[in-house]
């Protein structure tokens, strides 16, 4: 074919069903509750964690919810089960078993 | 004399199986036991402490005292099956050794011994040895018919619900409650047939002996109550019936002092073999009664363990408010066996808190360390620090910024490595400081810092040290007209014992109500950070009937000593909920008239009662 010089731009695009949510679903088994998770931040806003390092659980929340596994496996041990998210959510989503839960997924990897 | 017969051989072959099973396991758990509690139990076993396990023995195996405090009712049915079928046992070789003349005999002769000498002509005391016979087995008899009724009502026996038996315990079950009927269709045979027998068996004799074919009968039957005998034998040491020889074992060792230990050793084999799965533990678990969650009460967690079938839902699903623990007739120590299973079953990970960054130490007299809750209720640090100022304390609030957890809500799950970590850098902090008091606001805190932590200095739960400043007039009182009610928080009451300092400083203060569960009985508020896997309706439930019971005379407000317990009351509570600390604040003297806390407890009493 004659080389008229154009490019084909590739598609962009988000391929949802190519990416691994195979953790949130089986986190969604585990703890139903997370399913309320509003994204509001109220947890990440008292974590203890998070007054040192970058634990926020409403992100990791997020992106486990995208597929995005690699960095909530790289910090998730960095929580110390303190309890305040969990009084904190408005929600009332168990979150120290959404950690947990997360936590024992990961291990089985 | 003729001293055998073939019907005796299930009952032998039984009882031979029976007591080598047993000595095997025994001998293997005692000589598996970790070196230290040997050595325990050398040095107690020539002392007062077997005579005081051996009445230890008598008080509960036996009579099953504890049982009886539950209900009567079912105190006597276990009592009577025990103690009956032990006398039982003991009469009948007491009356064979009489009739043989001090001779030995084997061992199924005492248990069979109408059938042998269904009516001995030159012997004394038959008269004596058939009326204590028959009274005995009547007595076991009564305890059977209970039994089996218990199994349809449990109600009347106080207990609402009761344990649900798996297949092998149920046939077990069928076969020791078969064996009384038998002995005494056996024996009532016997005694229309050849004479014999007392008021019960001679006169049931008599009365089968006129429609049925009781001579055809006799023999049939001995052989029918050897086969239940062999059969409840064999089944035994793999059913809920182990406890009947294993507990008596566990009485011994926990006399000498062993004890469980952080991870399993084989004590805790002794133990859940202990267990009788009465069930007694289910009804005071607020997961079963309130919250409607089955299957993971201490019996069944228990069970699992025998069964090497444990998993992390169900260990992980109990709120360590330790009811069950406190009511177990056997003296399990429930929660030091889950505890162990927790960190069985968890993750451990090293150096999971090194980005904690370096922390500020202030040298002071006393640390308060209000702990991860306490930081969320702004009221009960302002209350806490209003007071330390005006007693004039040099203190460091030494998580006021930059905290780290104490370490327990990890520990509760398991999760040990972890929270030594946390410890670790706590513990580094505390001695830095020089103090020589550490007071925490958090009960669990409080727990971990006392046992865990191995400090040097002194460390209190708020309570008490707030209790020791009133004590020594370092804080003045004006009284509150108010009547309220104190909630004793797990943690604080049966988890480390302390029930009377917080009462005792709250009535200097305002007239307290009593609770129908409070002390070893309170309940659980539901905000448990042991249990992972409750949901937050079913904490609502159990919560919201705490409250029931503890306003059940109507206080003008709930007063508890744990921030847990008071984030999960105020939430629901249609009165007050305050904090010890925060009644304190309140009804302090202050020096600066200008801090006057304004929060008005009632609005139609007046507050504050002059200073008599």
């Amino acid at each position: 074919m004659k080389d008229f010089g154009y490019t084909i731009n590739r598609d962009r695009q988000i391929d949802y069903d190519a990416l691994p949510r195979d953790v949130y679903h089986q986190l969604k088994k585990m703890e139903p509750s997370v399913n309320a998770c509003i994204s509001c931040g109220t947890c990440a806003a008292t974590c203890t964690a998070g007054q040192f390092t970058d634990f926020s659980l409403r992100r990791y929340i997020l992106l486990l919810r995208r597929g995005d596994n690699s960095e909530v496996i790289k910090n998730i041990d960095k929580c110390m089960l303190c309890g305040k998210c969990m009084l904190a959510c408005p929600m009332g989503v168990n979150t120290r078993n959404v950690i947990q839960s997360i936590q024992l997924i990961i291990n089985k990897l | 004399m003729h001293k055998f017969d073939p019907f005796v051989l299930p009952f032998t072959l039984g009882l031979i199986f029976l007591a080598g099973c047993l000595a095997t396991k025994y001998f293997t758990w005692v000589k598996n036991l970790p070196g230290e509690e040997k050595t325990k139990i050398k040095k107690g076993i020539f002392t007062l402490k077997s005579l005081k396990a051996l009445q230890e023995v008598f008080s509960e195996s036996l009579l099953h005292r504890k049982i009886f405090k539950v209900n009567p009712l079912l105190g006597y049915m276990h009592a009577s099956l025990a103690f009956g079928w032990f006398l039982l046992i003991a009469a009948g070789n007491v009356e064979s050794r009489f009739f043989y003349h001090g001779h030995s005999s084997p061992p199924y002769i005492p248990i069979f011994f109408r059938f042998f000498q269904p009516h001995p002509t030159n012997f004394r005391y038959e008269g004596l040895f058939s009326f204590i016979m028959d009274l005995l087995l009547l007595i076991i008899l009564t305890g059977v018919a209970l039994a089996w009724f218990k199994r349809l009502y449990s109600k009347y026996f106080g207990m609402k619900k009761t344990t649900v038996l798996l297949l092998g315990d149920r046939l077990a079950l069928s076969s020791l409650w078969v064996i009384f009927p038998l002995r005494f269709l056996a024996e009532s045979f016997t005694s229309a047939s050849y004479g014999g027998g007392h008021f019960l068996t001679s006169n049931a004799g008599a009365f089968l002996g006129s429609f049925l074919p009781a001579q055809q009968l006799v023999y049939p039957t001995w052989w029918a109550y050897s086969l239940a005998l062999g059969i409840f034998f064999a089944a035994l040491p793999f059913s809920r019936y182990m406890h009947i020889p294993t507990e008596v074992l566990l009485i011994f060792l926990r006399r000498y002092g062993v004890s469980e230990k952080k991870v399993t050793t084989s004590f805790t084999n002794i133990e859940i073999n202990s267990c009788s799965r009465c069930g007694v533990c289910i009804d005071p678990c607020q997961l079963a009664s309130v919250a409607n969650i089955k299957g993971v009460q201490s019996v069944y967690h228990l069970q699992s363990i025998r069964n090497q079938a444990t998993c992390e839902d169900q260990s992980m699903n109990c709120l360590m408010c330790g009811r069950c623990d406190t009511i177990c007739p056997v003296g399990i120590d429930i929660k030091s066996i889950r505890m162990a299973q927790r960190k069985q079953q968890a993750i451990q990970k090293e150096n999971a808190f090194s980005y904690v960054s370096k922390i500020n130490v202030k040298k002071a007299d006393v640390i308060y360390f209000g702990g991860c809750m306490t930081n969320l209720l702004p009221s009960v640090k302002k209350s806490m620090i209003d007071i330390l100022k005006e007693a004039e304390i040099n203190y460091w609030f030494m998580d006021e910024t930059d905290s780290i957890c104490c370490g327990r809500p990890l520990m509760l799950a398991g999760k040990e490595a972890q929270a030594r970590e946390l410890m670790l850098k706590n513990k580094a902090l505390i001695n830095a400081s020089g103090a020589k008091t550490l007071v925490t606001s958090c009960p669990i805190c409080f727990k971990v810092f006392n046992e865990e932590y191995k400090l040097n200095i002194e460390v209190l739960h708020h309570s008490q040290y707030l209790l020791r400043l009133v004590e020594a007039k370092q804080i003045t009182i004006n009284r509150l007209n108010t009547r309220a009610v104190y909630h004793d928080p797990c943690e604080l009451g049966r988890g480390s014992g302390i029930y009377d300092q917080p009462r005792k400083l709250l009535n200097k203060i305002l007239h307290l109500n009593s609770s129908s569960q409070e002390k070893e009985n309170a309940l659980c508020c539901g905000g448990s950070l042991a249990n992972l896997k409750i949901a937050s309706d079913e904490r609502k439930k159990i919560t919201l009937h705490a409250l029931q019971t503890l306003t059940a005379n109507n206080p003008d407000a709930l007063i508890t000593a744990c921030p847990a317990c008071k984030k999960t009351f105020a939430i629901s509570a249609p009165i007050t909920v305050m904090d010890i600390a925060e009644v304190l604040s309140k009804s302090m003297v202050r020096k600066d008239r200008r801090q006057i806390n304004r929060v008005k407890i009632r609005q139609d009493v007046p507050e504050e009662v002059e200073a008599g």
